[in-house]
């Protein structure tokens, strides 16, 4: 049916998987990726199983409890000092986290 | 000294016998002896440890009271935050970082004067079921060094069996505490979602994510469960109850006319013959101790497995999106005009292991929009029928159990390269996280084929957990009298402590 080689179809999926990479900001070698995407068609294929009982009748459950949202009073409470907060930045500037450029040049 | 457990040892602190600082000397000095060989510990804290002990030792001399377990030792698994102390969660991306602040478990047990030794190995982010996952390299199973001492907290249950603690912390997504007590002949408690406090608890998939106890008796796990729960305003998941009375029920160790409930579907095919044998042998000795054994049927249970690996993706590529390189640890390529997109790209390229990046990239696939419905959606409500299944089950049974997982344990590399045969391990362990609700593992004895550790499971309703201690202080009372001695005392001698 497919005109597609081995390679070439790997190929594609690894542009699938590198779409997501990027999405989830991780820089990846063009290895990794085929590598990745073999792995990701048989792990899809064991999961894709959830999809032959989960009916339209049959209500998700996204936490095991009945979550409601909690409140505290408004008092200020101690909390981590400026020093404390900035102990682990990989980089600080005048009490600050120094990070690199968010916008573009212009 | 150091094999004794931790009760007993608490008991000895009392009488005057020994001091918390001759015991936990003991222990470093243990550390030092085996671990080169079992690499269970990340980090020892040798000098914070001390001056623990000192404080509890000055305090006891005063007359002041204190907790059952003040000035035992314990291990704690480096997912927990500890401050000032170095918490990687087994991965490159938090190489070095020295939290600001204290989990609420680690609060509990400075409050309870438990000596905290140092931090133990994991798979990176609790994600695997061998330890071969940590960025420091694997943990060694006491019991054979070739083998694989379970995971995500295989430091926390290698360090129990090579005795260099008594008590260790541990948690629990899909297994991380039963399964690699299982296969390490040792204890491990996960308690009701919600029952022990997730501040300071790295956060891998926070629908399932629970700390709980491990130690070497069903005893001890009861007495640092009851040390470390409890409500904490700082987890907004965290059940405002009563602790439930674990260390009560551990004492007695009653079941005379409890109803044992065995899972049809956690058990036969795929499961080892030695694994079965000691799991049928258990369930006489528990008939013959009063309780009645009867079958359930929890026909979802089949699907579990397959929702868990969409589910706790899905919610790791959420959570872990936080290590971006900005406020705390590694950051790569930080160049001048580099741009933070490409700074966040290869921190995480560089900082996270494959499993990692597996199953970040699986989650944001799940939860992708196209997608969403087919996968994760699918897998939330396979969740709704696994809790109707322990409901009904719950109906006909007091307490639940299986073997904790179908093997014992494996050689380290030997399923390294292949991740659907990984996640079989936690198949029995699994349904448990997806309902919230509590699940024990204890010795049932070693394997005919292999003489390798084998677990018992037992599972309890939500805040019932003093259940599952009922049943696993009996289950541990008969085997030790058939026995005659504590299962580790059969494993192979390590270093020249003894």
């Amino acid at each position: 049916m497919s005109s597609l080689s081995r390679d070439d179809v790997a190929k594609l999926a690894g542009l699938a998987v590198a779409k997501l990479a990027g999405l989830a900001r991780i820089e990846m070698s063009d290895e990794e990726l085929v590598n990745l995407s073999n792995e990701f068609t048989v792990i899809l294929d064991a999961v894709a199983r959830v999809q032959e009982v989960a009916g339209a009748n049959v209500e998700p459950t996204s936490h095991p409890l009945p979550l409601r949202n909690v409140f505290r009073p408004d008092v200020v409470v101690p909390s981590l000092t400026p020093e404390e907060a900035l102990s682990g930045a990989p980089a600080q500037e005048e009490q600050r986290f120094r990070v690199p450029q968010i916008l573009g040049e212009e | 000294m150091i094999r004794n457990n931790a009760a007993d040892m608490a008991a000895k602190l009392v009488s005057g016998e020994v001091t918390s600082v001759e015991l936990t000397q003991a222990h470093l000095d243990r550390i030092a002896d085996v671990d080169a060989d079992v690499h269970a510990f990340l980090y020892v804290d040798t000098e914070g440890a001390l001056a623990q002990a000192a404080a509890v030792d000055a305090k006891r001399a005063k007359g002041e009271k204190l907790s059952p377990l003040a000035g035992v030792p314990l291990a704690l698994k480096d997912v927990m935050t500890q401050k000032g102390i170095p918490t990687t969660c087994g991965s490159k991306i938090l190489e070095g970082w020295r939290p600001p602040y204290d989990s609420t478990v680690v609060t509990n047990l400075k409050k309870n004067d438990i000596v905290i030794l140092g931090k133990t190995n994991m798979d990176e982010f609790a994600m695997g079921s061998s330890t071969e996952n940590s960025a420091y390299g694997p943990t060694h199973n006491p019991w054979d060094l070739t083998r694989i001492p379970g995971g995500s907290g295989g430091g926390s249950s290698a360090a129990l069996a090579a005795f260099e603690a008594p008590l260790a912390i541990g948690t629990d997504t899909g297994g991380s505490i039963r399964q690699p007590a299982a296969v390490t002949g040792t204890v491990g408690v996960k308690p009701t979602y919600g029952g022990v406090s997730r501040f300071g608890l790295v956060a891998f998939s926070s629908s399932l994510d629970q700390a709980g106890p491990c130690a070497r008796t069903v005893l001890d796990t009861a007495l640092l469960h009851e040390a470390i729960a409890g409500h904490d305003p700082k987890d907004a998941t965290s059940i405002n109850a009563p602790v439930p009375q674990v260390v009560a029920a551990a004492k007695s160790g009653d079941v005379k006319g409890m109803k044992i409930g065995v899972v049809k579907e956690l058990n036969g095919d795929g499961y080892q013959p030695g694994v079965r044998a000691r799991f049928e042998e258990s369930l006489e000795l528990l008939a013959k101790a009063g309780a009645e054994i009867v079958e359930v049927s929890a026909p979802n249970f089949e699907y579990a497995l397959a929702a868990y690996y969409l589910i706790a993706p899905s919610e790791c590529s959420s959570n872990l999106a936080r290590f971006d390189a900005m406020r705390y640890g590694l950051r790569v390529g930080d160049v001048d005009g580099a741009s933070a997109e490409s700074v966040m790209n290869l921190t995480r390229e560089v900082g996270f292991g494959k499993e990692v990046k597996r199953r970040i990239i699986l989650g944001t696939y799940a939860l992708s929009s196209g997608y969403y419905d087919a996968y994760y959606g699918s897998a939330q409500k396979v969740r709704t029928l696994i809790t109707q299944d322990f409901t009904n089950a719950f109906e006909k049974a007091d307490v639940l159990v299986s073997p904790t997982c179908p093997t014992t344990a494996f050689k380290i590399g030997e399923k390294a390269n292949d991740p659907l045969a990984m996640y079989l391990n936690d198949i029995a362990t699994i349904p448990v996280n997806m309902a919230g609700i509590g699940g024990m593992s204890l010795p049932s004895g070693l394997a005919d084929e292999d003489g390798l550790p084998v677990g018992f499971q037992i599972m309890s309703p939500v805040m019932k957990d003093e259940r599952m201690y009922s049943v696993g202080a009996a289950l541990e009372a008969a085997l030790l009298s058939k026995w005659g001695a504590p299962l580790l005392d059969k494993a192979p001698v390590m270093g020249g402590a003894r």
